[in-house]
This record gives structure tokens, C-alpha cells and sequence, in this order.
């Protein structure tokens, strides 16, 4: 499939000011599309905040705009320079976040702007728990079990379906409080009665741990042909409930056997699909209970996430610069692989090296932080990054 | 640290490395696969008969081995490169380390060699003979036996696979199919049962009369070791069974059919082994990422295009991959659709099988 010729100018967003946990990496991912695009002749329209950036070089794009990244700001823009598509997936969240705030107040369809890459529903279905947990279940995957409950007895039914320990979530609760994770049962009673306590609707979510499960990612892309490949898969060192910005990650996975990494494949695959990103990379968790190798499906990031970096760099597969060409019409059999120049990017790269990165924390930057991983957010900000072999 | 180990290839090139799993001397064509994981996998594949298996990623044993992910009854390789042998195995299913497992098999492994230098070698000079050796450490002598080796070429490996009698692997199913064991991989078997065929297979001497007694709606032809034109015996009979029954061919099965339908079969360089090759259906221009494990290939040029159509090429080095009768049920493919190790995306053609019995039924 040749490239598209309905569009001729492209939006694309940036990710902003680097803040822990969306640093330089969507910089890197921005530029290579920026420059992946001119090179196939479109108009590039860019829209970031932060000027220290190399994305905001002036011969990156043919517009830019050191502007906020707002809906109202996009709009000014879009009013402006009337793009015929926007590229939102290579941005990071912020990115995402601002497409998908314009195609709700319906600044898109107003100036008649395509979403390129992953439409509105596609980025909804990834993004949104509820929805996507309907759409795994649609597909046959399996999730960490869970259930909302209104009273104690609600609650006390669940403790029974799903064993200890429990994850207890509070719907809105004013400041966040009242959850926690229960691991008898005399716990549970508590943490469920407080957050049924403080929540606004009276209402709790009950879902299995899996806090000390093996942590899988794939980084997957899908072009417009329907055709999927794996770049890299990751195991975190550290097992699920450190983040994985904060853990050792180590490119490609190391203690999965080919069926058990083949079925996570199968299942990457078909969640791409049904969530339906069109084309460029995804990232997908998994977590696998080490005592009896059950899988569930954590998340996915209908984007350029910051271990597609990672994997760009374990790899060489440039996944940005190659998501960017997906989304105007190429398709992976017509793009070259940037290293061996002569075969086609419609295949898995294979690794005879491994790759490890471990986090540096700066804690003498952040004299308040305690010297502990608390698990739900991240907290370095600079990691190494080794080759084995 | 383990004793010594050393390899000699027939060119008088050496490498040096550690003994693991069992000691011992023994000779075989050196070939490297780039699969990331599936070692065990690899190990039991029969095609592997004859050759020294070098692995292209440097980390293997870390899942440990467990009893479910074998291809056949034991493993075939006739020795094992790596740079590391984990001892240390993580996972649930696993019941041993890879070094215990080589001890009480009885296959020769080496560790700590260069096995990107050994890789590279043979990428630029070729598939080559070799010894490995835990015993005899004279480069001279070493290379002098690597040489004297018999190799691939125009040998009969397929008789030290197959069964030597008849096995119902399936009793029920139906589409009754009979494959011809020239080596058959496990999951090729469990594919076909899976896919609601009652299977019977048969050793790879076995007669075209006797093939067809058992009135079978398909019979498949398996993956198997080295070169194709090293049985002519069963070229023959899949001639004779060309007209007479639905044909699903694999690997080297796809080889003999190309010879016993009148084409050419020649030796790759290095061939290619390992679970990232792209292979293209050019009827439907969707691409699935294959593993394979071959030395030889059916020559495109050989082919009779008024009998034969191309369905399937690599688009790494555009060889051929799949290929069909345009007149009779007959179709086959170099990759291995069965995968284990390697990807999922061809299963696809286990359908096309079953739709052919069905068709022929009717």
C-alpha cells in the first residue's frame, strides 16, 4: 500500500515540560517523526510547550508553535493552519490527552481534522478501565478479577470469589483516601469498611492482587494491512507492584518458556486488534502468577510510551520514526530496516545480546522522598542503560 | 569453572569453550539459530539429526527444562554451542537445570564460547563440518576429523529419525490423516488432532500401496533431517501418491515434493533457522512472521509454473517458501506452520489442510 495522498499536512503534538515520568524519550520519538514525515514530503505542523527541545529545532517542522498544550490552543491552530490529520500517538500522554479533549468538544470534526495513527475509539478503548476490560474479556483474556461493591455484604461475597490478598479502591474519595491492599481477612474488613466510608457513592473496588507477579511488556505495531510484529519483549526484574520506571528491566524476556511468551504474543496481538490502534506501536503489560504461570492482561498504551525508547534502543528498530510512515498508508513490507538496509521492517528483531536498565534514583534531589519504593508512582527520573553479551 | 572444550571446523578454524552436560567427541555441520527462547524445542527437533546447533542469543537454560515442551521422543542435536548455561533456572514448570538435563541425555554441550564470532564465521564462509570435542584438544587432529566428517549432503539421516512402526497418535477424529514420519516434530501431530484429524504415522520406508490400504482423506509429509535428495526411496512414493490423495507437505517434507514434482532442490548457504522470518502469501499479500529450520530449498527456476504455483516467498532473500498443485490437492510450505518454538501466525495453513480433505470429500 503506497503512502496516502488525501493528506498532505500533518498536526503533531509534543509531550511538554520533561516531568518525571515523561522525560526526553518523547522528545526523541517527536523528532523522529517529525523527520520521518518531511522526508515523505508532508507539511509538519508542531505544537510543543517546551522550546528545550530538539523537536523544536527550527528545521524540524515547517510550523512550530512554542505554545501551552491546550485544546484551545490546538484549536487556534487547527484554525489557523488547517492540517488535514493529526498525529497524536507519538506525544506521550500529554499528547493523547489533548487529542482526545479535541475530539470531544468536537474541534476535529469541525475543521474536518483526521486522527491518524489511533482514532478516538481506538485511544477510549485503551484508555478507559471499564471499556477495556469489556474489550479483553470480548477477546477471551484473562484479567486480575475484580468487582465493585456498595455495602459489607457485597464485600464479603467478593472476599469469597476472589482470594487474598485484595487491592481495595475507594470511587471517589476526596484526596484518594481510604484504599489499600488487605491481606487477611481482618483487613479486609477494615480497609473495606473505611473506603466504602469514604467514598462520596459509597462504592469500592475490589480487585486480586497480583502485587509479586512476574511483569511482562511487548512493544507491538500493526500496519494498515492488518500485519503485526513483536519488537521486543521486557521482564522487569523487580515483579509487579514496582513501577516499571523504578525497576531493573531487562530486553528480551529471560524466564519465559517459547509457549508461555508465544501465548503473550498471541494475546498482544489480538488485543492490538481489538482495541484497534490502525498502525504504529503499542505497548502492552502483562503479569504471570510465578506459582502456576496464569497470565493477565495489566494495560495497554495506545502510543509511543517511554519503553518503546527502550526497546527502539535494545533493538535498533526505530519505532517512532517507522509508527510515523505506518500512519500515512506504508505498510511494514515496504519500509527498509534502518540496519541491515536490505531486508524489510515486516519482521521480529532477534537480539544476541541482552539489555539491562537500572534506574538511578536521585534521591539527593528529592530530600523529602523516602529511600523507599512505595510502588504506585514513579520515581527516577535518569536510568542506565547496559549491553550484555 | 567446567574443563575444557574445543571445536574445529573443517577449515581448520578453532574455538574454544567449557564443557557442560555430558563429555564426549562428536562430529555434525555446525548451524546457528537466532530463536530467543524454545531451546528445549530445538533440542528434540529430529530435523536437527546430524547437525551442532550454536544459539544466536546468548543467555539459554534460564527457564530451566521441563517435561511437556519436547518435539520427539529424545533430543536429535549432535552437540550444543552457547555462551552461558544458566544454572539457575526460573519458572513453574521447571523440573531441572539444562546442565542436568544434557547429563542424563547424553548431548554434549559447550559454553563460554564467542558464539557471535563463531555465528559471523559461518555467515560469511558458510555452513561448515565440524568436531566438538571434550577430550581431544590437537587443533591439527581436530580439524583432520571435522573434515573426514560425512556432512549433509546426499546422506540419509531420515532412517536414524523415524519410527520404526506404526503409532495411532489419535484415535479419533474426522479426517482419518496419515503422516509419513520422516522425523515428525511432536506439535505437527498435535496440531493435526487439535484440528479434529484421527492421526496414524507411519515410518518413512512404508509403501505407497501400504500408505493407501489405510484409505487416509490427507496424508502429510513431514519435516525431517538434511538433504532431500538423500531419500530418493520416498521421493519415489510420493510420486506414486501425487494423483491419488490430498498432500499436505512440511519442510523437508515441501523439498521432496518439489522433487517428485520435477523441480530442483539446492543447499543455502547457512540456511536458515530460527522464529523472525517473514514469509509473505502472495495470494493474499499478508505477511506472518515463521519460524524455519532448513539447509536445503526447493529451486523457484526449477519449478513447472503450468503445474506449479509460487504462494509463499521469504522476503529476507526472496527464496521459496510455499507452493501449491494448480490441478491437484497438493500444497506445501518450507516454515514450519506447527511452530513450537516460534510464532503462531501460520496455523492458518492446518485449516487450508482440513478444507482440501473436506472439498475431496465431497
Amino acid at each position: 500500500m503506497p503512502k496516502r495522498t488525501d493528506i498532505h499536512k500533518i498536526l503533531i503534538i509534543g509531550s511538554g515540560p520533561i516531568v518525571i515520568s515523561q522525560a526526553c524519550e518523547f522528545d526523541y520519538s517527536g523528532t523522529q517523526a517529525c523527520k520521518a514525515l518531511k522526508e515523505e514530503g508532508f507539511q509538519i505542523v508542531l505544537l510543543n510547550s517546551n522550546p528545550a527541545t530538539i523537536m523544536t529545532d527550527p528545521e524540524m517542522a515547517d510550523a512550530t508553535y512554542i505554545e501551552p498544550i491546550t485544546p484551545e490552543v490546538l484549536e487556534k491552530i487547527i484554525e489557523k493552519e488547517k492540517p488535514d490529520a493529526l498525529l497524536p500517538t507519538l506525544g506521550g500522554q500529554t499528547g493523547l490527552n489533548t487529542a482526545i479533549r479535541a475530539a470531544e468538544t468536537g474541534i476535529l470534526d469541525k475543521y474536518n481534522v483526521k486522527m491518524i495513527g489511533a482514532n478516538y475509539d481506538a485511544i477510549k478503548k485503551a484508555e478507559d478501565r471499564g471499556y477495556f476490560k469489556k474489550s479483553m474479556e470480548k477477546i477471551g483474556l484473562d484479567l486480575p478479577k475484580s468487582t465493585l461493591a456498595y455495602n459489607m455484604e457485597e464485600s464479603r461475597s467478593a472476599l469469597k470469589r476472589i482470594s487474598l490478598p485484595l487491592i481495595i479502591r475507594p470511587s471517589f474519595t476526596l484526596g484518594g483516601t481510604g484504599g489499600g491492599i488487605a491481606e487477611t481477612e481482618e483487613e479486609f474488613e477494615k480497609i473495606a469498611e473505611l473506603g466504602l466510608k469514604s467514598s462520596m457513592i459509597s462504592e469500592i473496588l475490589i480487585e486480586e492482587s497480583v502485587v509479586g507477579w512476574k511483569e511482562y511488556e511487548l512493544e507491538v505495531m500493526r500496519d494498515l494491512k492488518d500485519n503485526v510484529v513483536i519488537i521486543c519483549s521486557i521482564e522487569n526484574f523487580d515483579p509487579m507492584g514496582i513501577h516499571t520506571g523504578d525497576s531493573i528491566t531487562v530486553a528480551p524476556a529471560q524466564t519465559l518458556t517459547d509457549k508461555e511468551y508465544q501465548k503473550m504474543r498471541d494475546a498482544a496481538i489480538a488485543i492490538i486488534r481489538e482495541v484497534g490502534v490502525e498502525t504504529g506501536g503499542s505497548n502492552i503489560q502483562f503479569a504471570v502468577n510465578p506459582k502456576d504461570g496464569r497470565m493477565v492482561v495489566i494495560e495497554m498504551n495506545p502510543r509511543v510510551s517511554r519503553s518503546s525508547a527502550l526497546a527502539s534502543k535494545a533493538t535498533g528498530f526505530p519505532i517512532a520514526k517507522f509508527a510515523a510512515k505506518l500512519a500515512v498508508g506504508y505498510t511494514l513490507d515496504e519500509i527498509r530496516n534502518d540496519i541491515t538496509k536490505d531486508t524489510p521492517a515486516s519482521f521480529e528483531p532477534a537480539m544476541d545480546y541482552c539489555v539491562v536498565k537500572i534506574p538511578r534514583f536521585t534521591f539527593e534531589k528529592f530530600p523529602e522522598a523516602k529511600d523507599v519504593l512505595v510502588g504506585i508512582f514513579i520515581i527516577n527520573i535518569t536510568y542506565y542503560l547496559l549491553t550484555f553479551n | 569453572m567446567n574443563k575444557k572444550a574445543k571445536i574445529a571446523l573443517e577449515d581448520g578454524k578453532i574455538f574454544a569453550g567449557f564443557s557442560f552436560g555430558a563429555a564426549g567427541e562428536k562430529c555434525g555441520e555446525v548451524v546457528f539459530n537466532t530463536s530467543l527462547a524454545g531451546y528445549q524445542e530445538i533440542l528434540t527437533d529430529p530435523s536437527y539429526k546430524g547437525q551442532i546447533v550454536t544459539m544466536t542469543y546468548p543467555l539459554i537454560g534460564n527457564y530451566g527444562v521441563n517435561p511437556e515442551d519436547i518435539e520427539s521422543r529424545q533430543s536429535f542435536v549432535e552437540g550444543f554451542i552457547i555462551k552461558e548455561c544458566s544454572r539457575i533456572a526460573s519458572n513453574w514448570q521447571s523440573r531441572q537445570t539444562l546442565d542436568e538435563y544434557f547429563k542424563e541425555n547424553n548431548i554434549i554441550g559447550i559454553e563460554g564460547v564467542d558464539t557471535r564470532a563463531l555465528t559471523r564465521y559461518i555467515r560469511l564462509q558458510g555452513a561448515m563440518k565440524a568436531v566438538i570435542s571434550t577430550e581431544d584438544f590437537n587443533e591439527e587432529s581436530l580439524a583432520a576429523k571435522a573434515k573426514a566428517s560425512p556432512g549433509l549432503i546426499g546422506r540419509d539421516l531420515v532412517k536414524e529419525v523415524t519410527s520404526d512402526k506404526p503409532i495411532e497418535w489419535s484415535k479419533k477424529g474426522k479426517y482419518k490423516v496419515v503422516v509419513l514420519d520422516c522425523g515428525v516434530k511432536y506439535n505437527i501431530l498435535r496440531s493435526l488432532a487439535d484440528n479434529n484429524c484421527k492421526v496414524l504415522v507411519l515410518p518413512s520406508t512404508t509403501k505407497t500401496e501400504d500408505i493407501l490400504v489405510e484409505k487416509p482423506d490427507g496424508v502429510l509429509l513431514s519435516n525431517g533431517p538434511g538433504d532431500p535428495a538423500g531419500v530418493p526411496y520416498v521421493v519415489e512414493n510420493v510420486k506414486r501418491l501425487l494423483n491419488k490423495v490430498p498432500i499436505f507437505g512440511i519442510c523437508l517434507g515441501h523439498q521432496m515434493l518439489g522433487l517428485a514434482m520435477g523441480g530442483r532442490t539446492y543447499k543455502l548457504k547457512f540456511g536458515h533457522h530460527g522464529g523472525n522470518h517473514p514469509v509473505k502469501d502472495l495470494r493474499t499479500n499478508k505477511i506472518s512472521i515463521t519460524v524455519q529450520n532448513h539447509g536445503f530449498c526447493v529451486d523457484r527456476e526449477s519449478l513447472n509454473k503450468e503445474d506449479i504455483e509460487i504462494t509463499h516467498i521469504n522476503l529476507n532473500d526472496q527464496t521459496l517458501e510455499g507452493m501449491r498443485h494448480r490441478k491437484l490437492p497438493i500444497f506445501s510450505v518450507q516454515f514450519h506452520p506447527e511452530a513450537s518454538p516460534g510464532p503462531h501466525d501460520a496455523r492458518y495453513l492446518f485449516d487450508k489442510f482440513i478444507g482440501m480433505m473436506e472439498y475431496n470429500h465431497a
